[in-house]
């Protein structure tokens, strides 16, 4: 039995002795991306870009090879960075994490591996872990929004505020958009958590509509709570009295803002395809002699009728 | 209440089944009372209507769920099959509109599909359960990935939409009502009813009493407890399909995130209105309670702002416990006696 288990032992290191020559033989760099399963709409275009960005870049690039692994929470993607490194044995890692705190180590460690490391949109708790940072900017989404909505109504009106699932996201833009409506006259009425979702948000925005008497505008900050909130108003016979401001770039609400809704004057962007950018720089890194470290910011861009073609995708699923 | 004497619970006095029923009412009347001293707004005719329309999609579901926990089942996946049944309508009337157009034939298939979907996925529910003898909690957990998965899938990832035309001919299904009464509603009070009569005054109903007390006993008093627990897998079923035919022209449109914990808040609310989670003992009535009354908890905390939001959970999680505790006190005091 001894000599059996050794015999065992010793054809199991032979095979990964000839899987790793292999490997060598073939010299392909290999990049890891570990994102959130498609779990709301955002996740889903997410997910959707990740798989466009692979079949590209694995067309372009032959000896690059992409893998996706996708996680349903912080833990199972922990799991995924373990076996990315040690299993798959990746030369770069994209990263979106679930939350911030609980991947900061699991990504150090990738980090310490001796790993490329590109996070993405929600940053590490501890600084100086990834060469490549890519995100929207959330305080400028909320910024943005808050400054149309003040312009729109001259400073002064009643609005309410539907919230997203309660992270730090959800928390930067919300303080990004009340530090810019700060001083007017624009009066919150309420803010609730819709957490992203279609049918929360028509929900919370009927109990708002039976509650407030008069609303002037509404920030519902992202696209899944919009699409709810509109089939609210149209039910309350209340479209003339106010307007939406969403987020995101979800191809209907974009659809709408191109042709003129009056309830959908604008949108701003926070858009899921950020994950193919940092795809592409991450690439660059091993195909490129430019120089690819450092943070990468996209901007909060105001959709409106007449820009909105350029950012209509009717092809993705988000 | 004959079948209730009958499968042998200690239904000792009349008097303590008729407090038994009323705690559920009187908890609704509760919070209902609460309610309106938070906000005016809150017994305003729209905003009931709202409370009543929206209980309907988790009471419906809840109704069938009553049959499955009497008969001493447990249905895990009927958020999942929901939101599966959702996508397949979706996209099947969506490819129905360029050969039929989006006329009420393309909305009657929709309809028609999701109802065999309803009976194909609680037969599967209850014949894998029953014939493969696996426990009825790991069969739905799993049909419950399966579902989930498969509703991803179909919308790679990102929502599924309702053609804008056939939200035209399909809306009034939510949005419409008779005599004043949503649509909704009066589908939510039919399904009410029937469960009622089906499960208190058919043989059928009898038996899932019996079996939910006692399986073995059941199973030498010649009862086909299989068939019959199979059955109540299938109701659960239909129940989903006309809570989900209801449910697409609200939004008209499906993805992973449509009917989330849904088969948890149905669960709740079948306990909530006095049935026992361990099987035994129905009642439907209590359940459209138990409904109604989680719809209005949701409501009363988007009614102030006196709470933080970040504790809406927790403030859900109790009322939920002492409605609960108010019940089974004159359960305990009943067998002290």
């Amino acid at each position: 039995m001894k000599t059996f288990t050794k015999f065992l032992g010793a054809a199991c290191i032979m095979g990964l002795g000839l899987a790793s020559g292999s490997a060598m033989a073939q010299e392909k760099i290999k990049i890891g991306v570990s994102i959130p399963a498609a779990t709301h709409g955002w996740a889903g275009g997410l997910n959707y870009h990740a798989a466009e960005a692979e079949k590209r870049i694995e067309a372009a690039y032959p000896n690059i090879d992409v893998i996706i692994a996708t996680a349903k929470g912080a833990t199972e993607q922990a799991n995924d960075l373990e076996d990315l490194v040690s299993v798959q044995n990746i030369d770069a890692l994209v990263v979106l994490p679930f939350e911030s705190d609980p991947l900061t180590v699991p990504v150090q460690q990738v980090k310490q591996a001796g790993k490329f490391v590109t996070v993405v949109d929600r940053g590490l708790s501890l600084p100086g872990i990834e060469d490549v940072y890519v995100a929207g900017n959330n305080p400028e989404l909320g910024r943005v929004s808050g400054e149309y909505i003040k312009k729109r109504l001259d400073g002064k009106g009643k609005i309410v505020i539907l919230r997203g699932i309660p992270t730090v996201v959800d928390e930067e833009r919300v303080e990004g958009f009340l530090k810019e409506i700060e001083g007017s006259d624009i009066e919150v009425l309420d803010m609730k958590h819709a957490n992203w979702n279609r049918d929360d948000g028509y929900e919370v925005m009927q109990d708002f509509l039976s509650r407030f008497p008069k609303i002037d505008a509404v920030w519902a900050q992202d696209d899944d709570i919009t699409l709810g909130v509109i089939e609210a108003i149209k039910q309350a016979d209340r479209t003339d009295e106010m307007f939406i401001v969403g987020g995101a770039g979800m191809k209907d609400i974009i659809k709408r803002v191109m042709d003129g809704d009056k309830l959908t004057p604008i949108d701003v962007l926070y858009p899921p395809s950020m994950i193919a950018t940092a795809m592409d720089i991450t690439v660059l890194k091993f195909v490129s002699n430019g120089a690819v470290e450092g943070r990468y910011i996209l901007g909060a861009t105001v959709v409106t009728e007449e820009n909105a073609k350029n950012f209509y995708f009717p092809d993705s699923p988000f | 209440m004959s079948g209730l004497e009958r499968s042998g619970q200690n239904a000792s006095s009349r008097f303590s089944i008729d407090f038994k029923a009323l705690g559920p009412f009187l908890a609704l009347v509760l919070l209902f009372i609460l309610g309106t001293s938070i906000n005016d707004a809150f017994l305003s005719s729209g905003n009931l209507s709202n409370i009543f329309t929206r209980s309907a999609f988790i009471g419906i579901i809840a109704v069938g769920a009553t049959f499955v926990i009497t008969a001493g089942g447990i249905d895990l996946s009927v958020g999942s099959m929901a939101a599966f049944i959702s996508g397949a309508m979706i996209v099947v009337m969506n490819g129905l509109v360029e050969t039929l157009g989006p006329g009420l034939e393309t909305v009657l298939i929709g309809v028609v599909l999701s109802i065999v979907l309803g009976i194909g996925a609680g037969a599967i529910n209850g014949l894998v359960s029953t014939k493969g003898k696996i426990e009825a909690f790991i069969v739905t957990l799993g049909t419950m990935g399966i579902y989930r998965s498969l509703v991803t899938y179909m919308a790679d990832g990102g929502t599924l939409s309702l053609d804008f035309e056939i939200r035209g001919t399909y809306r009034p299904v939510y949005y419409g009502d008779l005599l004043g009464i949503p649509v909704p509603v009066l589908v939510f009070l039919a399904v009410a009813v029937a469960g009622y009569v089906l499960l208190n005054m058919t043989p059928f109903g009898r038996k899932c009493f019996a079996i939910g007390s006692n399986e073995q006993v059941a199973r030498y008093s010649a009862i086909h407890v299989d068939r019959v627990k199979t059955m109540t897998y299938v109701i659960q079923g239909i129940c989903v399909s006309v809570a989900t035919i209801i449910y697409v022209p609200r939004l008209g449109s499906a993805s992973s995130s449509t009917g989330v914990l849904w088969e948890l808040e149905a669960i709740a609310a079948v306990i909530i209105g006095g049935t026992m989670l361990k099987g035994g003992y129905g009642r439907i009535w209590g359940t459209v309670i138990g409904a109604i009354m989680l719809t209005t908890i949701g409501n009363i905390l988007n009614l102030t702002d006196a709470i933080s939001n970040y504790l809406n959970g927790a403030v859900q999680g109790l009322i939920i416990i002492v409605a609960v505790f108010l019940q089974r006190g004159d359960w305990r005091r009943k067998k002290s006696k």
